[in-house]
C-alpha cells in the first residue's frame, strides 16, 4: 500500500540541535506571548471596569449618608417666649433670636459677619417654626441652654463634598453666591459640621424641589414587600415545577412543550414582563396600580424559570442510587422524591432561590410599567396587609426617578440609593454562598 | 547544520536515537515512574507492555513533554535525543514535538477537513513555501499512512466522517506529514475493530524503514507481531527491557513471566 | 368578611380535616396500623386536600372572574351620554372604580356612614365634597351617572364576596365530607394522595407555558387594537417618531425604523466591545490560567454580571456620559452634543455583557475534548495555535450561539439605554449622537399619564411585540445551535 518511491524522494529529516530555537519557531513563540497577552489584557480590561465601577459607586453614594448641620447652642428665656408669641410675625421673631444668637456665638470666635435673614432661610430652611414648635412643645427648655441640629439645605452639602464651586454657581433663589461666604464664616467657626442623615435611611421620597429630605426607606419597604410575594410564590411552584418535570414528566409533546417555554422565558427581555403586567394585571384584572403585590407577581413570574433551571440542577445532581436505595425498600416513587431527593436537594434549591430574589431585587424596567415608580413612594404603609396593596415603590425604582430628574443633588441619592440597594443584594449572595459551602455536598 | 552525532545516517538499526536515565515521574503525591533507564533504537519499533497504571503511557508521555501539559506532574532524570535533553530548559516543546510525534488512544481527527487535518503540521512548521508542495506533503503522508486509496477522492470531506480505523490512519498520517524521527503511540487500536487493527499494525511495520516507533499496547500478541523490542513495566518500575522474541519466549524476571502468561494483569 | 378570614377557616378546616381523618381510619382498622392500606396521615392529607384544593381553587376563580363580571355589568349600565366628549367608557369606568374606592375608605374611616354612601338620593356634588375632605384623589367633580354606577359597583362586589364567602366555605365542607366518607380501612388514601401531589405539580409545571401565553395574548390583543388606529405598514416602514401626546388624533407619526436602528447600532456597538473582551477572557481563563487565577478572576468578572441594571445605567448617565463629552464634547472633538448618546450606552452595556460571553464561551471551550488539544500538542503545534485553529474552529458554533444570546440581551436591554443613550429617535451613523431604543419608547410611551386607548400608548405593545419576536427568534436560533454543538461533543 505504501508508495516506497515517494519515500525515496522525502526531504532529508531537519538536522537542528533542540537546544537552539530556529527563527520559526522564535516567531511562533512571539505569536504565542502576544496571543497570551491578548488575553491578560482582556481581563485586566473587565478587572478595570469592576473597580471603576465599585470606586464610582462608592465615592458618589458616601455623600447621600451624610449631612451638614448648623450647631447651635441657644437659649430662650421665657420673657423673650411671651414676647415672640404676642408679636404678629412669631415664626421671624424666632428667626431674629437665633440670628441673634449666632452672630454673637460668631463674634466669640472673632469673626464679624452681616449677613441678610434671607440667607439662613435659604440655608437652613424655616428655621423659625422649626424653633418655635420646640418651644411650645417643650415648656420646659424655656431659660436654659439647648443644642440644636439644623439640617443645612443639600446645596450646602453641594459645596462641602465638590458638586457645587464658587466658579459653577448659578445664583438662584436656593443659593446665593454671597451665602457662600457665610457658610466659610460659620465653617470656620466651627459650627458647621457633618451628621450622619438618618432621613436618607428610613425617610420616604420628597418634591422634585427638596432633594435634602429625599430618603429611600419607603421603597426598602416596597421592595421588601415584593421579594416576600416572589419568595412565598415562587420557591413552592418552582420546586413543584421542577419534580415534576425531572422526576414524573413523561417524555411527551406536553413536556418538550414546557421545557421549550421556560428556556424561552429565562430569556425573554424583563420589560416585556411588564407589559404583561401592565396587561393582564392592572388593565384586565384590574389589580391596584403601583403596588408591591403587583410588582411581586410580574417579578416572580420572571424569576420563575431562573429558579426552575436551578432548582432542576440541583435535583439532578442527587445520584440516582439515593432513588433507587429508596424504591428497593417499597417506598413510592412520591415518597422516594420528597423525603429522600428533596432534603438532599435543598441547599442548592435555596441557593438557587435566593440568587433569583437577588436578580428580582434588583430589577427595574418592569415595575417602571405597572406605576411603581420613586414619586409614589411618600410613606411607609399603614399596616402588614396593606403593604401589599398601598401604592409604593422599590428600591431600583425609586434611584431610576432620582436619576431621572433634573436637580443634580438627587444624582447623590441615587448613587447612595445604589449603596443600599448593593449592600441588600450583597447579604443575599453572601448568605447563598455560605448556603453553598456549608451544605454542599459532592457525590 | 550538522550534528556530530547524526554523522552517520546510513549506520545500521542500532543506532541509538533516545536514551533515558533516571527517570522519576510525580504527579502530586503519587510516584508513577520510579527511576527507569531505557534505550530506543532508530528503526526499530519499541513495545511497551504491562498492566493497567503500570506507567507506559506515563513514560511515553514523558518523551515527546506532552506531560507539561498536566500542571500537577514533575519529571526528574534525563531523556537524551540524538544527545540532548529533552527536558534541557533551553528546550522548546513545541520544536520537540515536530520531531517527537504522537499518535492517542483514541482517533482525535480534527473537525476539519482531511486535507486540512494532514496540513494542518506542515503549516504551523512552515514546511511548505506553496500550495504546490503542501499539495505534495499531504499526498506523501496520506499514502504512507496507507489511507490515500480511500480518502483521495474527497480531501475536502469533514476528516470525522471517515470510520474508526480510517480516523486512527488519518491521524498516523497526520503525525508523518511533520516528518517526525520518532513516533510515539498511545495504544492506537485499543478503539478499532480487528481487521482496523491489522491495517494498522501492517502501518507500523511499513513506517519502521524510515522512523523510530515506541508503541504503548495492552495487547501481548500485538507487541509480539509488531515490536523488535520489548519493555516491560509495572507499578512504575521498568522490569524487563529486551529482544520482543526473549521477552516473551524467556523472560528473565518471574513478573514478567506472570504477566505474559496472563496470571497478573 | 376579610379575605385573609376565609383564607384561615378554610385552612383551619383542612387542618381539622387532617387530624379527623386519620382518626377515623385508624379507628376504622381499630387501632391497628398494620390493617390499613396506607399510612394513617395520608387518610389525613387525602381529607385536608380534599377540603383545600377546591375551595382555593374555586376562590381564585371567583378572585379573577368577579371584578371583570362586575366591570362589564354596571360598564354596561353607563349612559352613552355620561361618556365627554374625548373620553371613553373606560375612562369613565375607571373614575368609577376610583369613587367606589373612594367611598369604601372614607366609610372605613368613619367620615362616611355606610348608609350614606350606599343612598341613592345622595347629592354627587356633596358627595365629592365629603370625598375631597376626607383626601381621597377624586380627579373631576362626581356626576350623577358616575355615583350610581359607583354605588352599583359597591353593592355589586359586596354581594359578590358574600355569595363567595359562602361559596368556599360550602366547597371546604363538602371536600371535608367528601374527605371523611371515603377515609375507611381498605381505601388507597396513599395513591389518591399521590395522584393529586401529582397533579399540583403539574399544574405548577404549566405556569410556564400560562405565562408565554399571557404574554402573547397581551401582546396580540393591544397590537391589533392598535394597528386598528394607525397602519401597520407606516408602523413597520415610517422613519420618523414623533407622537403627540396633546393633539389628539392622527398627529403622531410612530415609525418604528428609527428606534429599530437605534437599538441595533448600540447593540451592535455593545457586542464589539464585549466580544473580544469576553472571548479572550474566556480563552485566557479556560487555556492559560492556573486553577488559583481562575478561581479568583472568574467570580470577580461574574459581579460584573450580578450587578444590577439600573447601576449600569446610571453609571453611563453620570460617569461614562461626562467621560466621553470630555473627549469628544465641544473641549474636543467636538463630534458629542451631550453625554447620552449611542457610544454611552454601548460600551456600558458592553461592560455589562463581558462576563455574560465570557461565561458561556467557557463553558462551550471547556466541552472541546481534551483529545483534540493532545492531538495538535503531538504535532508539536503551540498552545496558540492549538486555540486559534483547533480549539477556536471546534467551539465556533457555540461561540457563535452565545454571541447570540448576548445580542438578545443586548436589544432587550432597557435601563441603560433609557438612562444613557438619550430620548431623540433619529436615523443617524454617528455613534456619538443621542439615539433611542425599542425599549426606552416601551418605558416612555407606557409611563406617565398615558390614556391605554390612544394610539401614542398601544404603540408601546407593538413595539413590545417587536422586541419580544426578535429575541424570541435570536434566543430559539441560539440555543438550537447550542444544542447541535453539545450533541456533537456528547
Amino acid at each position: 500500500m505504501t508508495d516506497a518511491t515517494l519515500h525515496d524522494g522525502q526531504p532529508a529529516p531537519r538536522k537542528s540541535s533542540l537546544h537552539q530555537l530556529d527563527a520559526l519557531t522564535k516567531k511562533r513563540n512571539a505569536a504565542e506571548s502576544r496571543f497570551k497577552a491578548y488575553g491578560i489584557v482582556a481581563i485586566l480590561i473587565g478587572l478595570f471596569f469592576l473597580v471603576v465601577l465599585t470606586v464610582t459607586i462608592v465615592r458618589s453614594g458616601i455623600p447621600a449618608f451624610t449631612q451638614t448641620v448648623v450647631a447651635v447652642e441657644f437659649t430662650l428665656t421665657q420673657e423673650q417666649f411671651d414676647d415672640a408669641e404676642s408679636k404678629l410675625m412669631k415664626t421671624g421673631a424666632y428667626q431674629d433670636y437665633f440670628i441673634a444668637a449666632m452672630e454673637g456665638k460668631l463674634a466669640e470666635r472673632g469673626i464679624e459677619m452681616d449677613f441678610d435673614p434671607a440667607a439662613i432661610e435659604r440655608l437652613l430652611g424655616k428655621i423659625g417654626s422649626n424653633l418655635r414648635e420646640h418651644y411650645r412643645a417643650n415648656p420646659g427648655d424655656l431659660g436654659r441652654p439647648v443644642s440644636f441640629e439644623l439640617s443645612a439645605s443639600s446645596r450646602v452639602d453641594g459645596y462641602f463634598n465638590g458638586r457645587v464651586t464658587r466658579d459653577t454657581l448659578v445664583e438662584s433663589r436656593f443659593l446665593m453666591l454671597s451665602d457662600l461666604d457665610l457658610v466659610d464664616a460659620l465653617s470656620d467657626a466651627g459650627l458647621l459640621k457633618q451628621a450622619f442623615n438618618w432621613n436618607f435611611i428610613t425617610g420616604a421620597d420628597s418634591g422634585v424641589d427638596n432633594p435634602g429630605g429625599a430618603g429611600i426607606g419607603a421603597s426598602v419597604v416596597g421592595s421588601f414587600f415584593m421579594m416576600l410575594v416572589v419568595l412565598v410564590l415562587s420557591l413552592p411552584i418552582g420546586v413543584a415545577a421542577s419534580i415534576y418535570l425531572e422526576e414524573f414528566a413523561p417524555k411527551n409533546r406536553f413536556t418538550d412543550l414546557i421545557e421549550v417555554n421556560i428556556s424561552n422565558l429565562a430569556a425573554v427581555p424583563s420589560i416585556v414582563f411588564g407589559i404583561l403586567g401592565l396587561a393582564v394585571f392592572i388593565q384586565f384584572m384590574h389589580l391596584p396600580q403601583s403596588a408591591p403585590l403587583v410588582g411581586g407577581l410580574v417579578l416572580t413570574l420572571m424569576t420563575l424559570p431562573t429558579i426552575i433551571i436551578s432548582t432542576r440542577a440541583s435535583l439532578k445532581a442527587v445520584p440516582p442510587s439515593i432513588r433507587d436505595a429508596a424504591l428497593g425498600v417499597g417506598a413510592s416513587k412520591m415518597q422516594a422524591v420528597f423525603h429522600h431527593v428533596l432534603p438532599l436537594a435543598m441547599p442548592g434549591i435555596l441557593t438557587g432561590t435566593i440568587i433569583g430574589l437577588a436578580q428580582a431585587l434588583g430589577e427595574t424596567a418592569p415595575l417602571l410599567l405597572i406605576g411603581m415608580v420613586g414619586f409614589v413612594a411618600r410613606g411607609y404603609p399603614d399596616g402588614f396587609l396593606d403593604g401589599f396593596v398601598e401604592p409604593n415603590s422599590a428600591m431600583p425604582a425609586q434611584i431610576y426617578t432620582w436619576a431621572a430628574r433634573s436637580d443634580v443633588a438627587f444624582y447623590d441619592k441615587a448613587w447612595g440609593g445604589i449603596i443600599v440597594l448593593l449592600v441588600f443584594l450583597l447579604a443575599m449572595n453572601f448568605v447563598a454562598i455560605v448556603l453553598r459551602r456549608r451544605f454542599e455536598r459532592r457525590w | 547544520m550538522y550534528d556530530a552525532l547524526h554523522r552517520q545516517k546510513e549506520v545500521d538499526v542500532n543506532e541509538i536515537k533516545i536514551a533515558a536515565r533516571g527517570v522519576q515521574v510525580h504527579y502530586g503525591d503519587n510516584h508513577a515512574i520510579k527511576d527507569v533507564d531505557v534505550d530506543i533504537e532508530d528503526k526499530t519499533v519499541t513495545a511497551f507492555i504491562g498492566p493497567s497504571g503500570c506507567g507506559k503511557s506515563t513514560f511515553l508521555r514523558c518523551l515527546n513533554r506532552m506531560n507539561d501539559t498536566i500542571p500537577i506532574c514533575r519529571v526528574e532524570g534525563s531523556i537524551l535525543l540524538d544527545g540532548e535533553d529533552i527536558y534541557d530548559k533551553r528546550v522548546d516543546p513545541v520544536q520537540l514535538r515536530a520531531k517527537v510525534g504522537m499518535v492517542f488512544q483514541k482517533p482525535n481527527p480534527f473537525p476539519k477537513s482531511i486535507y486540512d487535518n494532514i496540513a494542518y503540521g506542515p503549516r504551523i512548521h512552515g514546511m511548505a513555501r506553496n500550495k504546490a508542495e503542501l499539495d505534495e506533503i499531504v499526498e506523501r503522508a496520506l499514502r504512507r499512512g496507507a489511507i490515500w486509496e480511500e480518502v483521495k477522492d474527497r480531501l475536502n470531506a469533514p476528516g470525522t466522517g471517515l470510520s474508526g480505523g480510517q480516523q486512527q490512519r488519518l491521524c498516523i498520517a497526520r503525525a508523518i506529514a511533520t516528518e517526525p524521527e520518532v513516533l510515539l503511540m498511545d495504544e492506537p487500536c485499543s478503539a478499532l475493530d480487528p481487521i482496523a487493527t491489522a491495517q494498522v499494525e501492517e502501518l507500523i511495520d511499513e513506517l519502521r524503514e524510515n522512523y523510530s516507533v515506541v508503541i504503548v499496547t495492552h495487547s501481548m500478541q500485538q507487541a509480539a507481531r509488531v515490536s523488535q523490542r520489548t519493555a516491560f513495566f509495572h507499578l512504575g518500575n521498568l522490569v524487563e527491557f529486551g529482544d520482543t522474541s526473549t521477552i516473551f519466549t524467556n523472560p528473565e524476571d518471574p513478573r514478567t513471566e506472570s504477566y505474559i502468561t496472563g496470571r497478573i494483569g | 368578611m376579610p379575605l385573609l378570614w376565609l383564607i384561615v377557616i378554610v385552612t383551619a378546616l383542612a387542618a381539622a380535616g387532617f387530624f379527623a381523618g386519620r382518626a377515623r381510619a385508624l379507628q376504622s382498622a381499630g387501632g391497628n396500623i398494620r390493617d390499613l392500606h396506607s399510612l394513617p396521615s395520608y387518610y389525613g392529607w387525602n381529607v385536608a386536600l380534599k377540603a383545600l384544593v377546591p375551595a382555593g381553587g374555586l376562590l381564585l376563580v371567583w378572585l379573577l372572574a368577579q371584578p371583570l363580571y362586575v366591570n362589564a355589568t354596571v360598564s354596561a349600565t353607563l349612559p352613552e351620554a355620561a361618556i365627554a366628549e374625548g373620553s371613553s367608557r373606560d375612562l369613565l369606568m375607571a373614575e368609577v372604580r376610583r369613587t367606589a374606592a373612594g367611598l369604601d375608605s372614607a366609610v372605613a374611616q368613619g367620615l362616611l356612614s355606610a348608609d350614606e354612601a350606599r343612598d341613592p338620593q345622595a347629592d354627587p356634588d356633596a358627595v365629592s365634597e365629603r370625598l375631597k375632605e376626607a383626601g381621597q384623589i377624586i380627579t373631576s367633580q362626581i356626576t350623577r351617572p358616575i355615583l350610581d354606577a359607583a354605588q352599583m359597583f359597591r353593592a355589586m362586589n359586596a354581594t359578590g364576596a358574600l355569595i363567595m364567602d359562602f361559596a368556599v366555605l360550602a366547597a371546604a365542607l363538602a371536600g371535608l365530607g367528601f374527605g371523611l366518607r371515603e377515609t375507611q380501612r381498605e381505601f388507597r388514601a396513599r395513591n389518591t394522595v399521590e395522584q393529586g401531589v401529582r397533579a399540583l405539580l403539574l399544574a405548577a409545571a404549566s405556569i410556564a407555558i400560562l405565562t408565554t401565553l399571557g404574554i402573547v395574548l397581551s401582546l396580540v390583543f393591544n397590537t391589533w387594537e392598535f394597528f386598528r388606529l394607525y397602519p401597520a405598514t407606516d408602523f413597520f416602514f415610517g422613519t420618523t417618531w414623533a407622537p403627540s401626546f396633546s393633539g389628539r388624533g392622527g398627529a403622531s407619526e410612530l415609525g418604528i425604523l428609527p428606534l429599530l436602528w437605534g437599538t441595533i447600532y448600540i447593540s451592535i456597538v455593545a457586542l464589539t466591545f464585549s466580544v473580544p473582551v469576553g472571548l479572550f477572557s474566556a480563552i485566557y481563563l479556560s487555556e492559560y490560567a492556573t486553577p488559583r487565577v481562575r478561581s479568583v478572576v472568574k467570580p470577580l468578572l461574574e459581579v460584573l454580571a450580578g450587578i444590577p441594571t439600573i447601576v449600569y445605567g446610571l453609571f453611563a448617565l453620570l460617569t461614562v456620559g461626562p467621560l466621553l463629552v470630555g473627549v469628544f464634547g465641544k473641549d474636543g472633538l467636538n463630534i458629542m452634543q451631550s453625554g447620552t448618546a449611542v457610544m454611552t450606552a454601548g460600551l456600558v452595556m458592553g461592560i455589562m455583557l463581558i462576563p455574560f460571553v465570557s461565561s458561556l464561551s467557557d463553558d462551550i471551550i471547556n466541552a472541546v475534548p481534551q483529545s483534540l488539544r493532545d492531538g495538535s500538542y503531538g504535532l508539536g503545534a503551540t498552545q496558540s495555535e492549538t486555540i486559534r485553529q483547533v480549539v477556536l474552529p471546534a467551539a465556533l458554533p457555540g461561540i457563535v450561539g452565545a454571541i447570540l444570546l448576548a445580542a438578545s440581551r443586548a436589544i432587550g436591554e432597557t435601563m441603560i439605554v433609557v438612562l444613557g443613550a438619550g430620548a431623540a429617535a433619529r436615523l443617524s451613523l454617528n455613534p456619538f449622537e443621542a439615539m433611542t431604543t425599542i425599549t426606552a419608547k416601551i418605558v416612555s410611551q407606557l409611563t406617565g399619564d398615558a390614556d391605554f386607548a390612544s394610539p401614542e400608548a398601544l404603540v408601546a405593545f407593538a413595539l413590545g411585540m417587536t422586541l419580544f419576536v426578535l429575541t424570541l427568534g435570536l434566543n430559539v436560533f441560539a440555543l438550537y445551535i447550542v444544542r447541535k454543538y453539545r450533541e456533537q461533543y456528547e
